[in-house]
């Protein structure tokens, strides 16, 4: 099957085009922007909700567009099994809407936080994931947030443990993961999990802003290519 | 009709970051006495019924599916009817 994405905008949103961007030119995928008062996906089978601060990130970040009227739509797809993934914003709003576990408070530096980091990759194998070379100890991602402290109970958090949902944490390029290399205090190190069903995952670094080897980085490669190849396998 | 005030504050066990800065700055000011700030938030909203249980139905509703996120805050609202 060959994959159709497609790309959720938000008030607010500003990372839409960068993700259009290297799908369509980088990877050569077929994909369309979708506007959040729409409830069509278009026949999408890759929902991406990207970065950004839709609606000022007013209230709290993903708040209100948790409200607009596509993630109806989205929350169905998801539901019934299809592909979810929420970048950073695109995260905090999967938050808000319930379909991931959790929360997000401010960065304990109260700073904005925008630098590459590493992750080390927890679960290899999930839809999101297959395509890391299994000798990489971590890939190198930037983030670019302000509230991506992710918080949850004790009991989420083994549950997100117990299932094998935590897929990314913070870690030094070795794979390492300690307070250190922790850069807004979140639990565990936590920068990326899945829903148990696995087909929705949440993100704070921004797999679209390292693709293009003119930026000099291009480890988000391996997050797209491996829910290509799972589609089209 | 009422006017609700709803006041929204992060659950005792969750780390209020914003609230240890704002302390600090009350440490140089000089105001040593201050302790355990804790920032929330301060919303007021009319409803438009005159029926104070299905007002509060309403309050609860748009408190706990929007204005606050139970898992990081709880909250608490007067309604006072305004003629």
């Amino acid at each position: 099957m060959r994959p159709k994405f497609g790309v959720v905008v938000f008030p607010g949103s500003n990372c839409d085009h960068d993700a259009y961007y290297v799908l369509r030119k980088i990877l050569g995928q077929d994909v369309n922007f979708l506007w959040h008062k729409e409830n069509n996906l278009n026949d999408s089978n890759v929902i991406i909700l990207p970065g950004g601060f839709s609606y000022g990130d007013y209230l709290r970040t993903g708040a209100i567009a948790r409200f607009s009227p596509i993630m109806n739509s989205v929350i169905d797809f998801a539901n019934k099994g299809g592909i979810v993934i929420g970048i950073c914003n695109g995260f905090q709003i999967l938050l808000e809407a319930g379909l991931l576990p959790g929360v997000m408070l401010r960065n304990i530096s109260l700073q904005f936080v925008c630098k590459d980091v590493y992750l080390s990759t927890d679960n290899r194998r999930t839809i999101f994931t297959e395509e890391i070379p299994s000798d990489k100890k971590a890939i190198k991602i930037p983030i670019a947030h302000g509230e991506g402290n992710y918080f949850a109970s004790d009991d989420v958090l083994k549950e997100l443990q117990d299932n094998n949902q935590i897929v990314f944490r913070y870690s030094d390029a070795d794979g390492n993961v300690n307070d250190e290399v922790n850069p807004n205090g979140s639990l565990l190190n936590i920068a990326g999990i899945i829903n148990k069903k696995g087909n929705v995952l949440g993100m704070m670094p921004h797999p679209e802003r390292a693709c293009d080897s003119v930026l000099g980085k291009t480890d988000g490669q391996f997050i797209f290519k491996s829910i290509i190849n799972y589609l089209t396998n | 009709m009422f006017r609700a005030k709803v006041i929204i504050k992060r659950r005792p066990s969750i780390l209020d970051p914003q609230g240890k800065a704002v302390e600090k700055g009350a440490q140089h000011l000089g105001l040593n006495n201050i302790r355990n700030t804790r920032i929330g938030k301060y919303i007021e909203f009319d409803v438009l019924s005159n029926n104070r249980k299905e007002a509060e139905k309403e309050v609860n509703e748009y408190c706990n599916k929007l204005l606050a996120n139970p898992i990081m805050e709880d909250y608490e609202f007067t309604l006072e009817e305004v003629k």
